[in-house]
This record gives structure tokens, C-alpha cells and sequence, in this order.
């Protein structure tokens, strides 16, 4: 086994190129985990540990980008949290401080899992994920990288350098439902985004599909009963519907972790809930 | 501990009674602590095992030879290759080293391969070519007990069929109350995975085996008959062992990591991934259990009738042990005259199963306490009423005929527990950790109702039915140092603390040297059954009293005085008669006393086929209060706070009680709320921690603990073991308070979020 461990962006994407099918490794959180179980034998890994570039973010008024390296631990607090406060609470539930320390966005958008904490808020946002390779830098919408349990758009060659989503204003937050208090994978989540600029009020849904969904009809809907360009109104029977609508956009399965009719539960449930919180 | 009395370190000698820290407490804090998958051997082969993937099939072909074919393996063996016995077992012989024509569970070894490296061994595993033929999968117990279900295996498809009927049979009460249970497949989850090292001697003459197991010379038993040898030969050295809770009790790698190391005359390893280590050992059998309770007007209760099935799953392990223990206990902590039960064990294609931590009396526990909160609900009484009510005392006859003559006392335990304050009401934000959904912030305060249960529970010590589990210890006394040696093992119970108290305070001596633990003396028996304190604690005991009496021989030879006035004070040897005063290593300078001490506990009967006789030894009991906080409507739980006041004879060691009791609440906690195998027709379907899901510091509640302390005479050092009960009674106590929390009528076990939250 080769193992690369290139210091720039440019290195590792010419790394890449000279070697096809390369496995790269960021917090390695899911990789080792592949390995562990024998279903992944790399035979050469690149490891992005020291490409700081990628460990990097940038907030402007305009425009917040995520270096894919980022740990987690560093979306919990500081600046990232408050820009992103969605961000930071799915951060704060993935594993434990250990995963958090390690594990990175652009491992999770590697991984594509429909549970992947991160991917719903990219979802909410609109994130736009940059892909970079031989040809440039490339970005591609959240909705269209993702494309499958465990498939994503990203072509071999192609490093995910960061994602860049347009600040929101107004009410952003994730909650998760797992069988247990902390470091679960997710049965069913919930990311809801409220943005004033664009009048919008987004629902993205993790674990209920073999993508994330984005309840476009639910959003749709709730744009005809409230004015998004100003706080959402408490209105208990707008959340009921608009929850109810949002849950009927889930497309869950029953399996160890859980059973589809709870699942669509917890996503009515969940959704009724942020809406509310939102308008407090 | 809230009493404080007991945690304090007051006295400067750790003797018994002090918290005195353990002498593997540094290494292991520090990581310095060698388990048995650290032990390594020069020229040593790694081993691994292929398993079927099947629940049920017939092997119709087995072709190893691409497998030979692979640089560095050493040797690959099957079921041909083993030369004694075919078959093992802890009661019954028969579950086969490797199967032969049939495999009856997932994961059932087929093969094991010798080779350089593990990863060699794992791409001649794969390179083994097996045909099946897969079989209808029997997964069911009640198609298990129909006699008209072909057999799966020629010991037939029941391990065990048990009635009890005492008193009255017929006696109808006023009020009758009637509920069915469930009870999921509870994994033991130890952390150190199973790990063994063998060594052949030259020519094969004989073998020496490191591992990490509960029970040394039960092990070398069966090890030496499927090897075919005299059991002098297999000699057993235990491996830093982490945890155990039942599942190192049976057979799991011992016979394949020996049967290679012969095989290949070279010291050989074998270790278990956590997904293999699933499939490695038995987990605590899954249950359905059906109780009517009758009482009368003032809640007396008059008799306890219905029947209870464990299933075993394919080989027999301990699970006749196991349903003599459920059905036994079905009566609970509970004065009653009057029964008619009735028990299967049954053999299915669901992975084995055997002993965890509470033996077949959780599973009982579980639907006696669901049965008595819905008595109390019938007779308009509260939980502790309807319990104290009803409390046995020291005299009771259980329903076997057996007399309660342990010290009993459940209405104590009951008491203190109540008068535990509760905890203060919920005072978090939205989103905080500490609400039911944890991390995920899924709930506000608003979303939540408090519920608080009841748990109360009676569990045997000891082995039962005629089991003679003695236990042998030696003690060396030279220079002031004492010297213990026994085969007790320490899987993290912290026997090897309570061996130097014991030596400390017989003797008088401050250094106790601990022995290597192996087979080089008699067995200690199992480290399980909550026995060890009062088993090995008694032979090591009895050994430092001997080689007390000889000191006090010598003493009063050199001053003339008459060794029944001597005593021992501290480190001195004190005349009580009159002004002499030695110290221990001082009298003991050039000497070496040693002397061996077998521990036996009282005879035990079997039951008659009406379920009567003395088969246990001796009772402990314990109370538990849960409060919890559900999120009824996500159907997510936080258990906030575990009262409990549990008997348990004379303190030894306050600290590690404490850490029993804290450890069994967190086990029993997760049979409450998530811990289960998930098994689908004999498949199961989530083997490793990613799904099989542990409670975690964000799940465990505050504990506080108060030990009813009384002296217990039946006990050699008055102390009961205090392993098990601190994981039984928690689990229905939290359960009933979810169903308080919820007004649901909840009978399964785990509660999963479904349970609370969706229709039925
Ligand atoms: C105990 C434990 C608990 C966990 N809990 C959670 C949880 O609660 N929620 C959750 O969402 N996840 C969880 N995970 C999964 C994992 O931590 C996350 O998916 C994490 O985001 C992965 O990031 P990483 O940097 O460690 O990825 P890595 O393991 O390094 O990589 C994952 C995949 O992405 C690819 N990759 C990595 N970096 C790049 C890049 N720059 N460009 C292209 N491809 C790349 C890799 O080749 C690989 O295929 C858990 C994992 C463990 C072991």
C-alpha cells in the first residue's frame, strides 16, 4: 500500500490523476471503519491531513466556505456556529468528541449515506459543493451531487475541495431522532432553514430516503400561507399541515434501526416542532 | 453511595471494609494492563474461524484446496480433525467443535485456519469453498415445543420442560390481574473481545492455553476431552479478562486455538473481531411469559399461575440451568403459598444462548413486576404498598417447599429506597443535552412527563440443583508476606482486591502477593452466580485462618502460652490473656506456612417433576426506583435517577460495590431502552456497536445507592455477592416508568420509541 500525504490542493489533485481509483482519507472516520470490516482494501491513500487549505473556512457577508477537511468540533462553536447554527447542531450530534475531532464534511459528502448528519443542512442551504480536478474547479448543487445511497456525482478524478452556501437570515436549525442519547446514527432528521432575503422557508430530511429530501411540495405549499419575508407566525395549525405535508414527502423503509411508520412519525413530529421553534 | 459511613476510606490498612484499591487499578486506568489479546509469542501463527453464514443448513460439500494453496498457511482443520470428543458443552456435550454435516445457528464454526498473518487467515477463509444446502428455519418457540415440528437437532427441539405446583392450585383470588411479556436478546457486549494464545508442549504431548474466560478449569475439562487428552495435560494461565457477564462462560475459541498450536507445533493466537465476538459467544435467551396474579381484597397475594419460554436457540449451553432459575423466581420478593407454573426451554436456529448477568431471573423479574404494579392497580394501592404488603421475610417457604432461611430484608430495601428524595423537577432549556433525545435536541421541556416505577427483586447465590461449585485457595505465609493462590477469575469484579483485605485482616499482614491464576491448584468454580465474594472469598478465607491457627501454634510454643489466647490486633499477634505483643513479621521471620482450604456451600436438591426441593443455596434482594423523562410523543427516554437499597450482607469493599451496582444499572438500563440482537429468522442483523447500541455517559442516570447492611450467617464472611442483583429489578422499574410517564400498557422489553408512541 502506497500513502500519499500531499500539503497542497494542487499536489493532491495531481495525486489523484497519476493514481486512478486512489482512496482519499480525511478524518478517515469512515474509511477505517470500511477497512476494519474488509470491505474496502485501498491500495493506495492519499491523506489530506495536511492540505491545510482544505482545513480553512471563510465567512463574508456574502458567501460561506467550508474547507472539506473542517472537523466538526470546529461547526459546534465560534464563528461557524453562529453563522450556521444548523450546522452546528447536527455537528454536535455526530458521535463523539473523538468522531468530531476527526471527522470532516468532506468525508461525510464522500460517504453519502442517506444518515450523514452534515448533508441535510447542506440540503436546507442550497450548498453548493466545489469539486476540484485536472479541469478546474467544478460546483455542483447539493441536490445533484447527491444522487443515491452512497452515490454522489463526483467523478474519480475529482477532489471535493469545500461546499459555499449564500448566508440566510432568520431561523435555521437540525434536530435528530436516534435510539439513544448521543453518538447514534440517525433514524430520522430534520433540517429547517428560514431566510427572510429570499423569503423562504426550507425542509431538508435525512434518513427517510435513500437521498436527502428536500420537501419542495411542503415548502411550496407553506409559501402560500405565510410571509417568509418577515418571522414565521405561531400558528399551531400551520405547523400542524405544514408538518403533516412535510412528512408525507419522507419515503422511509422499515429495518433494525427502525420501523417506516415511526420514522414518518418523528419527521411530522420533528418538522411541527422547528417550525415552532422558529417563530419563538 | 450517599451513605457515607461505608464509602469513606477511614482506615489507613486496607483491610476489609476499607474502599482498598485494586492492585490492577494503575495499569488498567493507564493503560498498561495486558488483556489477553496482548499477549504475543515468538514464532507465533495467528488463527482464525469460518463460520456459516447460514441459520440452518446441510453442508453438502467442503473444498479447501485453493485455500492450501496460499503462501503462509500453516493448516486448516474441520470437524475430521478433532481427536477426542466431537462435541462440548457446560451441561449437556452438544455443540460440535465444527460442524459436520449441518450447520443449526449463524456463525456456527465449520473450519479454523493456522497462517502467518491474519490476514492470510482471512483470504484462506474466503478461499474455502463450501456448498449448502439451506434448511426451513425453525425460529419460533411455540413451533419448538409442538411435538409435531421435526427436530432439529436428535436431542429434540425442548432443553428443558419444568412445572412448579405448590399449595393450592385452584385457589381463586378476588382480585386476578393477567399480562403477557416480552423479553428481547440481550448481547453481554464485554469490551475485551474473546483472545487466547496457546502453546504446545514438544511432540505435542500437551497444551498450554492463555484466555480470557470465567470459569479455568470447566474450560480445560472440555478442552481436554475434544482433544482427547488427560486433563493434567491442558494447563490454563487466565489473560487479562475484560468483562465477562456470563458469555465466557461457555466454550468459545479454546479448542480451536489448542487443536491448531498442536496441529502446527507452534504457539498459535486467535482473537475475535467485535462482529465475530457476537457470533462467538451465547447472549441472555429472549422470553415470552404469561402470569396471572390472584390476591385478595387486601392485596394479600393468594397464587401465581402461567408459564414462561426461553428460548435456548441451537445448542443447549446452560439453558436447563437457565429455566430452572426463571421459573424459580417467578414468585418474585414475594410471600405466596399458592402456584401452578409452568417452563419451556426450547432449541431453535437463533444464535445460542446461555448465561448473562441475572441468569433467567431477569426475564422473570421483568413479568413479576409488570404483574405487581397492575395488582396494585386493581387493589387501588400504590407500587410500594402492594410491595411491602407482600415483602418475604426470613421463615417464607418459596413455592419449591424451599425456606427462606437467608437474612430477607425486602421490606427494608423497599423503604429506604422510597425514602431516597427524588429528583429535583426538570429545570433545561430547549435543547438540552439532558432531555430525553439527548444530543439530537428533538425535544422542549413542554414535550415531557416525568414517570416514576418500581422494580423489586429476589435472585439465588450459588450454583442450584445438586451443583457441588466449590472453590480452593492456598495462602503462604513467610517473613511477614502472605502468598494467594486460587483460580478465581478476576474478569473485572475486583476478587483480586477482596483476596489481600482477607489476608490482611486474618493476618495481619500488609503485603499479599497474588499467584499467578491458573490451573496449577483446584477450581475456584465460575466467576458467575454472584459466588465468588462468598465462594472463593470463603476458601481464602479458610486458608489464612489455618495458617493463622499455626502461627499462634508457634507463637505460643516459643512464650508458653496457650495458643486459643492469642489473637491477632492490627499487624500484631496480641496476648489477650496478658501483656505479649508481636508483631505478625516478626513471629513469622523464617518461616513458611502453608496451608489449602476447599470452600463448599451447603448441599442442594433437584426439583421433583412437581417443581418441589431445596435447589438454591441462598437469596439476596434488592429495590429499584426509576424516574424517568419521556418524550411521549418521539416516544425518547432519559432515565434521570436510579434509587436503590440493595442487601448485601457485610460490606467489604464500598468502592467496589459501588462500581457493581452503578455497572448492573447501566446494563439493566440498556435492556430497558435499547439493547437488543435484532434476529430475523435466524439472521441476525446487527452485529457490531454502529446498531447494537450501549448506553452511553449521556444515557446513565444519577445513582444513589444505599447498601442494607446485615450480616448474613449462612455467608463465610457475612457478605452476599452483590454481581447480579443490581441489573434485575432496574430494568421492569424502568418500564413501569415509562408506563407511568405514558399511561401505556407497555410489555416488551427493550421499549422502543414505537412502543410509546405509535398506536399498538
Ligand atoms: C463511532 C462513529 C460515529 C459516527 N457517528 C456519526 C454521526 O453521528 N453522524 C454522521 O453523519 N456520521 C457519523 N459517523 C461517520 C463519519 O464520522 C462521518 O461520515 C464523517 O463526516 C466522515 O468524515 P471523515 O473526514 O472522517 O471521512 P473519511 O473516512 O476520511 O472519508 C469518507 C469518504 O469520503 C472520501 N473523502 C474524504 N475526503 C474527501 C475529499 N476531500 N474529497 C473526496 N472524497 C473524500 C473518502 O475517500 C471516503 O470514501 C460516525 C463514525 C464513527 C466511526
Amino acid at each position: 500500500m502506497s500513502v500519499y500525504m500531499p500539503t497542497t490542493v494542487d499536489q493532491a489533485v495531481a495525486l489523484l490523476a497519476q493514481n486512478p481509483g486512489a482512496c482519499l482519507l480525511t478524518g478517515g472516520t469512515d474509511t477505517m471503519v470500511e477497512v476494519n470490516f474488509n470491505h474496502l482494501k485501498p491500495g493506495t491513500v492519499i491523506g489530506l491531513r495536511l492540505v491545510s487549505s482544505l482545513r480553512e473556512y471563510t465567512i463574508t457577508p456574502q458567501l460561506i466556505q467550508i474547507g472539506a477537511g473542517v472537523p466538526y468540533a470546529r461547526m459546534e462553536t465560534g464563528p461557524l456556529a453562529e453563522a450556521l447554527p444548523a450546522l452546528a447542531a447536527a455537528a454536535r450530534t455526530v458521535g463523539s468528541p473523538q468522531i468530531r475531532a476527526a471527522g470532516t464534511l468532506g468525508g461525510n459528502l464522500g460517504t453519502c449515506s442517506p444518515a450523514g448528519d452534515g448533508l441535510p443542512v447542506l440540503a436546507a442551504l442550497d450548498a453548493v459543493v466545489n469539486l476540484r480536478s485536472p479541469r478546474g474547479i467544478r460546483g455542483v448543487p447539493f441536490q445533484d451531487f447527491m444522487v443515491g445511497v452512497k452515490r454522489n456525482s463526483r467523478v474519480s478524478d475529482e477532489l471535493i475541495e469545500s461546499v459555499s452556501i449564500a448566508p440566510t437570515s432568520g431561523y435555521q436549525d437540525y434536530a435528530k431522532v436516534g435510539v439513544r442519547n448521543a453518538m447514534v446514527i440517525s433514524v430520522a432528521s430534520v433540517c429547517l432553514v428560514h431566510d427572510r432575503h429570499t423569503a423562504s422557508v426550507r425542509v431538508a430530511l435525512g434518513a427517510v430516503g435513500p437521498t436527502i429530501i428536500r420537501a419542495r411540495e411542503a415548502e411550496a405549499w407553506l409559501a402560500t400561507q405565510v410571509d417568509a419575508s418577515t418571522s414565521l407566525p405561531p400558528d399551531e395549525a400551520v405547523a400542524i399541515e405544514f408538518a403533516r405535508r412535510v412528512a408525507a414527502e419522507a419515503r422511509p423503509i422499515d429495518d433494525h434501526r427502525s420501523t417506516a411508520d415511526y420514522r414518518r412519525h418523528a419527521i411530522q413530529t420533528l418538522t411541527r416542532r422547528l417550525y415552532l421553534r422558529s417563530t419563538k | 453511595m450517599k451513605n457515607s459511613s461505608t464509602t469513606t476510606r477511614s482506615q489507613s490498612r486496607e483491610v476489609l471494609g476499607t474502599s482498598a484499591l485494586r492492585p490492577d487499578g494503575v495499569a488498567k486506568t493507564q493503560g498498561d494492563f495486558a488483556f489477553s489479546s496482548d499477549f504475543q509469542a515468538e514464532n507465533m501463527l495467528w488463527g482464525a474461524t469460518l463460520r456459516s453464514p447460514h441459520p440452518h443448513a446441510r453442508i453438502v460439500s467442503i473444498d479447501p484446496t485453493d485455500a492450501w494453496r496460499i503462501p503462509g498457511v500453516e493448516t486448516i482443520i474441520f470437524a475430521d480433525d478433532v481427536p477426542g470428543q466431537a462435541t462440548y458443552g457446560l451441561i449437556a456435550s452438544d455443540q460440535p467443535v465444527f460442524a459436520q454435516n449441518v450447520v443449526r445457528y449463524m456463525g456456527e464454526p465449520i473450519a479454523a485456519v493456522a497462517a502467518d498473518h491474519p490476514e492470510t487467515c482471512r483470504r484462506a477463509l474466503a478461499a474455502i469453498k463450501i456448498v449448502y444446502e439451506e434448511l426451513p428455519v425453525l425460529f419460533d418457540m411455540d413451533l419448538a415445543i409442538d411435538p409435531s415440528t421435526p427436530p432439529i437437532h436428535p436431542d429434540g427441539n425442548v432443553f428443558r420442560h419444568q412445572r412448579i405446583i405448590s399449595g393450592d392450585p385452584d385457589i381463586v383470588g378476588d382480585v386476578i390481574v393477567e399480562g403477557t411479556y416480552d423479553i428481547g436478546m440481550q448481547d453481554q457486549a464485554f469490551l475485551g473481545l474473546e483472545a487466547a494464545l496457546a502453546y504446545p508442549d514438544p511432540g505435542g504431548a500437551g497444551v498450554e492455553l492463555v484466555v480470557a474466560t470465567q470459569w479455568l478449569h470447566e474450560d480445560r475439562k472440555q478442552i481436554a476431552d475434544c482433544l482427547g487428552m488427560a486433563p493434567e495435560k491442558v494447563r490454563l494461565v487466565l489473560g487479562g479478562v475484560g468483562g465477562a457477564f456470563g458469555a465466557r462462560e461457555d466454550i468459545s475459541l479454546q479448542v480451536h486455538t489448542c487443536l491448531l498450536a498442536l496441529r502446527t507445533g507452534r504457539p498459535v493466537k486467535v482473537q475475535y473481531s467485535r462482529e465475530e465476538s457476537f457470533f462467538g459467544h451465547v447472549h441472555r435467551h429472549p422470553g415470552r411469559i404469561h402470569l396471572r396474579h390472584h390476591a385478595d381484597r387486601n392485596g394479600k397475594l393468594l397464587k401465581v399461575e402461567g408459564w414462561m419460554k426461553l428460548d435456548g436457540g441451537a445448542y443447549a449451553s446452560t439453558s436447563s440451568a437457565v429455566l430452572l432459575n426463571g421459573i424459580t423466581h417467578l414468585q418474585g420478593p414475594y410471600a405466596c403459598d399458592n402456584s401452578r407454573l409452568e417452563a419451556w426451554a426450547t432449541r431453535t436456529n437463533n444464535p445460542p444462548c446461555g448465561a448473562m448477568r441475572g441468569f433467567g431471573v431477569v426475564q422473570a423479574c421483568f413479568a413479576h413486576e409488570g404483574q405487581m404494579d397492575k395488582l396494585a392497580v386493581a387493589l387501588g394501592l400504590s407500587p410500594v404498598e402492594v410491595r411491602l404488603r407482600n415483602a418475604m421475610k426470613t421463615g417464607d417457604k418459596l413455592f419449591t417447599g424451599q425456606v427462606v432461611d437467608s437474612v430477607a430484608p425486602v421490606a427494608r430495601c423497599i423503604r429506604e429506597t422510597d425514602a431516597i428524595p427524588l429528583p429535583a423537577e426538570p429545570a433545561y432549556g430547549t435543547g438540552s443535552l439532558e432531555l430525553p433525545g439527548g444530543s439530537g435536541r428533538t425535544s422542549d421541556p413542554s414535550h415531557i412527563r416525568r414517570g416514576i416505577g418500581w422494580g423489586v427483586s429476589i435472585k439465588n447465590l450459588m450454583y442450584s440443583e445438586g451443583f457441588d461449585d466449590s472453590a480452593e485457595a492456598r495462602c503462604t505465609l513467610a517473613d511477614g508476606v502472605a502468598t494467594l493462590k486460587f483460580a478465581t477469575a478476576e474478569v473485572g469484579q475486583g476478587f483480586v482486591v477482596l483476596a489481600q483485605q482477607i489476608a490482611r485482616t486474618i493476618l495481619g499482614v500488609d503485603t499479599v502477593v497474588l499467584d499467578a491464576i491458573d490451573t496449577q491448584i483446584g477450581s475456584a468454580g465460575s466467576t458467575s452466580a454472584s459466588r465468588q465474594t462468598w465462594m472463593s472469598g470463603g476458601a481464602v478465607d479458610g486458608a489464612c485462618r489455618l495458617v493463622r491457627e499455626r502461627l499462634f501454634e508457634q507463637v505460643a510454643h516459643v512464650h508458653n502460652l496457650n495458643p486459643l489466647q492469642l489473637a491477632v490486633e492490627g499487624t500484631d499477634i496480641v496476648d489477650t490473656l496478658g501483656p505479649l505483643r508481636v508483631p505478625v513479621s516478626e513471629a513469622s521471620k523464617g518461616l513458611r506456612i502453608e496451608e489449602t482450604f476447599l470452600h463448599r456451600h451447603r448441599p442442594t436438591e433437584e426439583l421433583d417433576e412437581n417443581g418441589q426441593g431445596n435447589c438454591h443455596v441462598a437469596f439476596a434482594f434488592v429495590a429499584h426506583r426509576a424516574v424517568v423523562d419521556v418524550d411521549t410523543e418521539l416516544g425518547l427516554v432519559k432515565v434521570v435517577q436510579i434509587a436503590t437499597a440493595q442487601d448485601v450482607g457485610q460490606v467489604l469493599n464500598p468502592l467496589t460495590l459501588l462500581g457493581q451496582i452503578e455497572g448492573g444499572i447501566a446494563q439493566g438500563l440498556g435492556l430497558a431502552v435499547m439493547e437488543e440482537i435484532v434476529v430475523d429468522r435466524g439472521v441476525v442483523k446487527n452485529p457490531s456497536f454502529t446498531d447494537y447500541l450501549l448506553p452511553t455517559a449521556l444515557d446513565a442516570p444519577d445513582v444513589v445507592a444505599i447498601p442494607i447492611e446485615e450480616y448474613e450467617p449462612l455467608a463465610p464472611l457475612g457478605a452476599k455477592g452483590v454481581g447480579e442483583p443490581p441489573c434485575i429489578s432496574v430494568t421492569p422499574a424502568i418500564v413501569a416508568a415509562i408506563r407511568n410517564a405514558t399511561g401505556r400498557d407497555i410489555t416488551r422489553t427493550p421499549v422502543r420509541p414505537q412502543d410509546i408512541c405509535l398506536p399498538t
